[in-house]
């Protein structure tokens, strides 16, 4: 293993989609994320890759489709407002069977908002975001490691699928240090090569690809959007369902919470043991697929969920829907840049043991 | 163990370099660690503050709301952190640049004229190392290899002149 280095989580992402080969970073500056895109701009000049600051984030995401379509590993990334104009790109790249990743370092909301940290954008990003019916696969890391390791899992994943990939993340993980343990940084650039439809140039050799998604026909779309959902997404919500447990065996409060507020939880889950109270927490890391399979099986044994999450109320919904309603579902909410303590959470998980004896 | 340490003070102060310094010691000592700055409008002269986490256990919270250890380096960081620390806590201020003290009995209060000695030393801007010197004397928190190998962590090799002065600034405050 390499020597571990301090790094922000939003340098993490930076170094490893290099270190996944990515060589083409289309992006726009927006707080907190702007270390990512600063990182690359230092970064692809020296290794001959491309570093493109566009002239707006929907320029970005159309400069990603394009280098995407090519074959090659391409990223973008912004906070909050600026992945809601990048939304209708992300639906043309799902229309158009191509892999990219996208980057969402959350900020609280709506509109400019403000700064700090928030997960507002748990709707925006896991039911979609953009126009039409798609998936992406959404992927929530908790630490600086994570990012790290979760960038290059998501350019896997939206290659291994040939479709656009999410790292939801927030203030708090891109903007703090942690020790991280890097791999080599100079694998070289992901080639086209494993990709037979992409627009490499003909060379006289071969029938043209075409990438496209504009289908005028219903027949014909409908067909091609019933083929996306049972093979393509039904695959990821059969192999790619991640989650993380943490003294779940015989909890009776069960807390549940995606990236920080899932370390803080942590903490307060441990706090509550030691008080006498049998929780436990289940942490997605993969937002699409949900881990509606353990939810359900933890709701046969548990007696109240705690949803903790930095909006008013998204994630829940699809907690009520994997347990199907069978328990209930408190939520424990922070917003607009605003975290709660270990101790905000401990009161919760108290308050849903009182109310579940 | 978790020890939590809040910075603060005024931008260019290097609070978030010596928060740095503080994660990289933890490292060495293969402890668990995090380093989180305040972000936001934040500018030279503005206020700024860092949250670290040195800690046997794997890190929860990030963010030191309540810290074990307050590092002031301005008043308004002191008159805003004084009353968050934890009972039994410690609190090392710049006695130099803050003209009043805690009231607390139930915490212990290093003051240290830091600003001062930086400049009477010839260790300009060096005041943040002089109270970190200080922060490792009083919770014994490394010895001088340790501490050694964590400044050529922190220090970019183009900067490695800088390295004498760090080290000088913060034996300075080990022995005050």
């Amino acid at each position: 293993m390499a020597e571990k280095v301090l790094m922000k989580g939003n340098e993490a992402i930076a170094e490893a989609a290099v270190a996944a080969g990515c060589r083409h970073y289309f992006g726009y500056p927006i707080t907190p994320q702007t270390e990512i895109a600063a990182y690359m701009a230092k970064r692809m000049p020296k290794i001959g890759g491309t570093f493109l600051q566009a002239e707006s984030e929907v320029a970005a995401i159309n400069m990603v489709a394009g280098a995407a379509a090519a074959g090659v590993r391409t990223m973008t990334s912004s906070s909050s407002p600026g992945v809601a104009l990048k939304s209708e790109g992300i639906s043309y790249i799902a229309g158009m069977d191509i892999p990219a990743l996208v980057v969402n370092i959350m900020r609280a909301g709506p509109g400019l908002g403000g700064i700090q940290p928030s997960q507002g954008d748990y709707w925006q990003c896991v039911k979609g975001g953009g126009h039409g019916d798609y998936r992406n696969i959404v992927l929530a890391p908790s630490g600086v490691q994570e990012m790290y390791d979760f960038t290059k899992l998501a350019f896997d994943l939206a290659d291994k699928y040939r479709m656009c990939a999410m790292i939801l993340s927030d203030g708090v993980l891109g903007q703090m240090m942690e020790p991280v343990a890097v791999s080599a940084s100079d694998a070289p650039p992901f080639c086209a090569d494993g990709k037979p439809w992409a627009l490499t140039g003909t060379k006289g050799a071969r029938k043209p690809n075409i990438i496209n998604s504009l289908y005028i026909e219903p027949d014909t779309l409908e067909v091609l959007l019933d083929k996306r959902y049972a093979e393509k997404y039904a695959a990821c919500e059969a192999n790619e369902v991640r989650w993380d447990e943490f003294l779940t065996d015989d909890a009776e409060i069960v807390v549940t919470a995606y990236g920080a507020p899932a370390r803080i939880a942590r903490s307060a889950v441990t706090a509550a043991r030691a008080k006498g109270i049998k929780a436990g927490l289940l942490r997605p890391i993969t937002l699409w697929p949900f881990p509606k399979v353990p939810l359900a099986q933890l709701a046969e044994t548990a007696k109240a969920f705690v949803c903790v999450e930095l909006s008013k109320g998204q994630m829940i919904d699809d907690i009520r829907l994997a347990i199907e309603c069978k328990r209930p579902v408190s939520l424990c909410t922070r917003t607009g840049g605003n975290v709660p303590s270990p101790e905000e959470i401990l009161t919760a998980i108290e308050n849903a043991a009182k109310e579940a004896v | 163990m978790t020890t939590n340490i809040l910075l603060a003070g005024f931008g260019g102060q290097g609070i978030l370099f010596a928060g740095k310094l503080l994660a990289y010691i933890g490292m060495q000592q293969d402890k668990q660690v995090s380093w989180l700055p305040s972000y936001g409008p934040e500018m030279r002269g503005g206020t700024c503050n860092c949250s670290v986490v040195l800690s046997d256990a794997p890190v929860g919270s990030p963010i030191v709301l309540k810290p074990d250890v307050l590092i002031a380096m301005n008043k308004p960081s002191f008159v805003k952190y004084e009353p968050a620390v934890v009972p039994g806590g410690k609190l090392f201020a710049d006695s130099g640049l803050i003209d009043i003290r805690s009231e607390r009995t139930d915490i212990t209060e290093y003051a240290l004229p830091a600003s001062v000695m930086a400049s009477d030393e010839g260790l300009p801007g060096l005041l943040n190392m002089i109270l970190l010197g200080k922060v490792i004397a009083e919770l014994d928190l490394a010895d001088d290899a340790t501490v050694l190998a964590a400044l050529r962590k922190c220090i970019p090799p183009r900067k490695a002149d800088l390295l004498e002065a760090n080290r000088k600034a913060i034996a300075l405050g080990k022995s005050s």
